[in-house]
C-alpha cells in the first residue's frame, strides 16, 4: 500500500498529484468533518492517484468510493454539507461534470442564498481539466466559464505544486462552494512545495515573472506556456510580464490593472474556447477600468470555438508559446 | 407509437383500488376493513390515541380550507402562484405523524400540511409564493422541515446525503428509538422519472441510509398521466434498487400512518431505506397556472372525488361514534385558520433590496460587494435629484 504524502519535512520536490494529495491529507487531519467522495478514489487512489493512500489512513467513512453518478455525488455532498460535513468531491474528468451540472448550478451554488444565509455550503469539487494529454473525447476540456458564470460558486485553478498544496487546503476551509480545476498536463512535473510557508490567499492573482512590454495572463496549464513564451520573447528583446490568475471567480484585478498600467498592453490566454470566456471577461473589464492606459486592444489567445478536437491535432488547437507570441507581436504593433 | 397505453382511466385506477397488494385499513365508505396487505401494519395503529385520530381529521380539514384560501389569494393577485394539495391530505398527514421530533423531512413543494405538523407557520410558505423570499424558514427551527425544492427530485439526493451524514456522525441505529434519527423525502410520480430520484435510490441502497422515500403518486405530472412515467407500478421499482417497496391507499390516513411508522422505525433501527408509493389524486390543478379540464377525463375526477380522504376518515370517525360537535368545531377552526392566514399573508411585506446581494456567498466577494455599493449609489442619485 502506497502511503499518502509526508508533509513533516520543510519542503519537497513533488508532482502536483502528490502536492494535492498532501493538501487533502493535511485538511483531513486538521478537520474530522472533511470527507472525500468520488469514483475510484478509494483503493485505486483515483485515476490520477491524487487520493492515493488516503483510504488506508482515514478509512472508508472519510474516503467514500461512490456509485458511478456525478449528480448523485454532488447532490449527496450537498446533503452532507447541510449536516455539517465538508465534502471534497472528485469528478474523474472535465467532460464528466455535466451530469452533475444541475446540482452544482441550481442547488449547490444557491443553497446558502435560498436559506437566507442560514447555512454554509463548504463543498469542494475537484475537476482534472485541460488538454495536452492526448486523450479521447470528454477528457481534455476546459469548462471553467460555465462555473465562473454561476453566482454563488468560487472557481480556482493552481498552476504549480506549491499552490496546489495550499489552495486545496484554502478551498476546503472556505465556507462557500469551490470548483477546483486541476490542470492535468501539470499533474506530473515536479515543483518545490514549501510545507512550512503559508499560502497566497486563495483568490489572489500573482505576477510570476516581471516584465515591461506586454502583460500576459493565464491560469492553470497556460502559465507554463506563458513562461515559455516569455523566455522566447526575452531572446528577442521583448519583456513579458506573466500573471498567474489562480482564481477565476472572483478575479483579482489588482495585479492585472497594475501591470497594464506599466505595459499598456494585455494578452489574455486560455485553453477554453474564447467565445463568452474568462478571457473575454478580463478583456472587457480591463477595457472598462483601464481604457486610457491601454496602448493597444486587449487580445485573447484561446482554444478555437469548436469541440476539443481529436488528440492527433490538439497541438493546433491549444494555445502554444508561438500563438501567444503572435498576439504579443500584434499588440506591440500599435 | 402506442399512445393508447398512455391513459389514466378510472377503470385502470379502479383496478389498483382493488389490488390486494395495496395496503388499506379504511374502505372508501369509511368502514374499518384492513385488507390482507395491511395485516402486518395493524400493530402500529395501537400507537394512536383518540386524540391522534381527532388531530388527523382536524389537520386534513384545516389544510384543505387553507388550500382554498391560498388559491383565492393567488386569484386576487396576492401570490405569484399556488400549489394545491387538495386530495392528498391523508397521504401527507398520516406520513407526517409517523415521523419523530428528531427526524428530518425533505419536502418537494406540495407538502403544506407536513410542514404544519412539523411546526411550520404556513405563512412562511406563502412568503415564498408571494415573491419575498426564495426560501422562507430555517429548517432546524421548524421541526427539521427542509425548504421546498422546485427542481423536481433534486431534494431526493440532498435527503440521501443528509441521511448518510446521520450514519457518519452516529445519530442513527444506536438502538435508542427516542434519539435515533431518520430522513423522509417526499416526491411524486413525475419526479420519479428524473435521474436524481433514481441516483438517490442507488446511493441510499448502496450506503443503506436511514431513509424513507415517500412517493405520492397523484396520477398527474401537470398534464401528463402516470402511465407515461412508468409501465410498472412505481413501488415495484424499489426492488430493482434493492430496497423494500410498499404500495398504500394514499387516501387512507391510517394506512399512510402505519406503513410510514414501520418504515421510519426500520430506518432509525439501521435496517436501511425503503420506498412507499401512496396512491392518491391531485384533485385540483397542478398550480393556479394550470387548467386540468384540458387534459383530464371528468369521470376520472369523479371517481377520485368519491374516494375523498377527508370524507372517508369522517365516516370512519362517525362509525366510532365521534360527536357532531367535534366535527363542527373543526370546520369552525378551519375557517378561522384560513381567515387568520389570509390576514397575516396580506401583511407580509417585501424584503430590503440588500437581499439581492447579502447571502450569495458566506465570505466576502469583491464583485458582489461592488455591485451592492453601486446599486445604493445609483438609486440614491435619484433622491438627490429631487432636492
Amino acid at each position: 500500500m502506497i502511503a499518502a504524502t509526508d508533509t513533516s519535512v520543510a519542503s519537497a520536490a513533488l508532482p502536483m498529484t502528490k502536492a494535492l494529495n498532501a493538501g487533502l491529507r493535511r485538511a483531513m487531519l486538521d478537520d474530522p468533518r472533511v470527507l472525500l467522495m468520488g469514483e475510484d478514489i478509494g483503493p485505486l487512489g483515483g485515476v490520477f492517484r491524487v487520493t492515493e493512500g488516503l483510504i488506508a489512513e482515514f478509512g472508508d467513512k472519510r474516503v467514500l468510493d461512490t456509485p458511478l453518478a456525478e449528480s448523485g455525488i454532488i447532490g449527496t455532498a450537498i446533503g452532507l454539507a447541510m449536516r455539517g460535513f465538508r465534502p471534497v468531491c472528485e469528478i474523474q474528468f472535465d467532460g464528466f461534470v455535466f451530469p452533475g451540472f444541475d446540482q452544482i448550478t441550481s442547488q449547490l451554488a444557491r443553497m446558502r442564498n435560498r436559506h437566507e444565509g442560514g447555512l454554509i455550503m463548504p463543498v469542494v469539487i475537484r475537476i482534472p481539466y485541460g488538454g495536452h494529454i492526448g486523450s479521447v473525447e470528454h477528457h481534455q476540456e476546459s469548462p471553467e466559464a460555465y462555473f465562473a458564470h454561476t453566482p454563488g460558486l468560487r472557481v480556482v485553478s493552481p498552476s504549480n505544486p506549491h499552490d496546489a498544496y495550499w489552495m486545496m487546503q484554502e478551498a476546503i476551509a472556505s465556507d462557500d462552494p469551490v470548483i477546483f480545476f486541476e490542470p492535468k498536463s501539470r499533474y506530473w512535473p515536479k515543483g518545490e512545495v514549501r510545507f512550512g510557508a503559508s499560502g497566497t490567499p486563495l483568490h489572489a492573482s500573482r505576477v510570476v515573472r516581471a516584465g515591461l512590454d506586454v502583460t500576459v495572463v493565464g491560469h492553470g496549464a497556460m502559465v507554463s506556456v506563458l513562461l515559455q513564451a516569455a523566455d522566447l520573447a526575452a531572446a528577442e528583446g521583448i519583456s513579458l510580464e506573466v500573471i498567474d490568475l489562480r482564481s477565476i471567480s472572483p478575479i483579482d484585478y489588482g495585479p492585472i490593472l497594475g501591470s497594464v498600467q506599466k505595459t499598456g498592453r494585455l494578452v489574455v490566454t486560455q485553453e477554453a474556447p474564447g467565445f463568452v470566456s474568462v478571457g473575454s471577461e478580463i478583456a472587457a473589464t480591463v477595457a472598462e477600468r483601464s481604457f486610457y492606459t491601454l496602448e493597444a486592444p486587449v487580445l485573447r489567445v484561446s482554444g478555437f470555438d469548436t469541440p476539443f478536437p481529436p488528440a492527433a491535432v490538439e497541438t493546433h488547437f491549444l494555445p502554444s508559446p508561438d500563438r501567444v507570441l503572435e498576439a504579443v507581436d500584434r499588440v506591440l504593433a500599435y | 407509437m402506442r399512445t393508447a397505453a398512455v391513459t389514466s382511466s378510472a377503470a385502470e385506477a379502479f383496478g389498483l383500488d382493488g389490488a390486494e397488494t395495496c395496503v388499506r385499513m379504511i374502505a372508501p365508505n369509511g368502514a374499518f376493513e384492513p385488507n390482507a396487505a395491511a395485516e402486518e401494519y395493524l400493530p402500529y395503529l395501537d400507537r394512536l390515541t383518540e386524540a391522534d385520530h381527532r388531530r388527523f381529521y382536524r389537520d386534513m380539514v384545516v389544510v384543505r380550507r387553507f388550500d382554498t384560501e391560498a388559491a383565492n389569494l393567488q386569484r386576487q393577485g396576492q401570490l405569484a402562484l399556488w400549489v394545491p394539495s387538495h386530495g392528498q391530505e391523508a397521504a401527507q398527514v398520516g406520513s407526517a405523524y409517523a415521523t419523530r421530533v428528531q427526524d428530518h423531512v425533505f419536502p418537494s413543494y406540495r407538502e403544506h400540511v407536513v410542514g404544519m405538523i412539523r411546526g411550520l407557520d404556513v405563512v412562511d410558505i406563502l412568503r415564498m409564493l408571494r415573491g419575498v423570499t426564495l426560501g422562507g424558514w430555517v429548517p432546524e427551527e421548524h421541526g427539521n422541515f427542509h425548504l421546498y425544492t422546485l427542481v423536481l427530485a433534486s431534494q431526493t439526493l440532498h435527503a440521501t446525503g443528509y441521511a448518510m451524514g446521520m450514519q457518519l456522525d452516529g445519530s442513527t441505529a444506536t438502538g435508542n428509538p427516542q434519539t435515533d434519527q431518520a430522513v423522509i423525502v417526499y416526491y411524486g410520480d413525475g419526479a420519479s422519472s428524473q435521474g436524481d430520484a433514481n441516483e438517490a435510490l442507488v446511493f441510499a441502497a448502496s450506503y443503506q441510509t436511514p431513509q424513507v422515500f415517500f412517493l405520492q403518486n397523484n396520477h398527474w405530472a401537470i398534464s401528463v398521466p402516470v402511465a407515461r412515467q412508468s409501465r410498472t407500478p412505481l413501488y415495484l421499482r424499489a426492488g430493482g434498487f434493492g430496497m423494500p417497496g410498499t404500495q398504500i391507499d394514499g387516501n387512507d390516513v391510517l394506512a399512510s400512518f402505519a406503513v410510514t411508522a414501520k418504515s421510519m422505525d426500520d430506518a432509525r433501527a439501521g435496517h436501511g431505506p425503503s420506498l412507499i408509493e401512496a396512491l392518491t389524486y391531485r384533485v385540483g390543478a397542478h398550480t393556479t397556472a394550470d387548467d386540468p379540464t384540458k387534459y383530464r377525463d371528468p369521470d376520472e375526477l369523479a371517481y377520485w372525488v368519491a374516494r375523498d380522504p377527508i370524507v372517508r376518515f369522517r365516516s370512519y370517525l362517525q362509525g366510532r361514534g365521534i360527536e357532531q360537535q367535534f366535527l363542527d368545531s373543526v370546520d369552525e377552526e378551519a375557517a378561522d385558520f384560513a381567515a387568520d392566514t389570509r390576514r397575516r399573508a396580506l401583511e407580509v411585506t417585501g424584503p430590503e433590496k440588500s437581499v439581492i446581494f447579502d447571502n450569495v456567498y458566506a465570505e466576502p466577494h469583491p464583485l458582489v460587494a461592488e455591485q451592492k455599493a453601486w446599486l445604493e449609489r445609483y438609486e440614491a442619485s435619484f433622491d438627490e435629484g429631487k432636492n
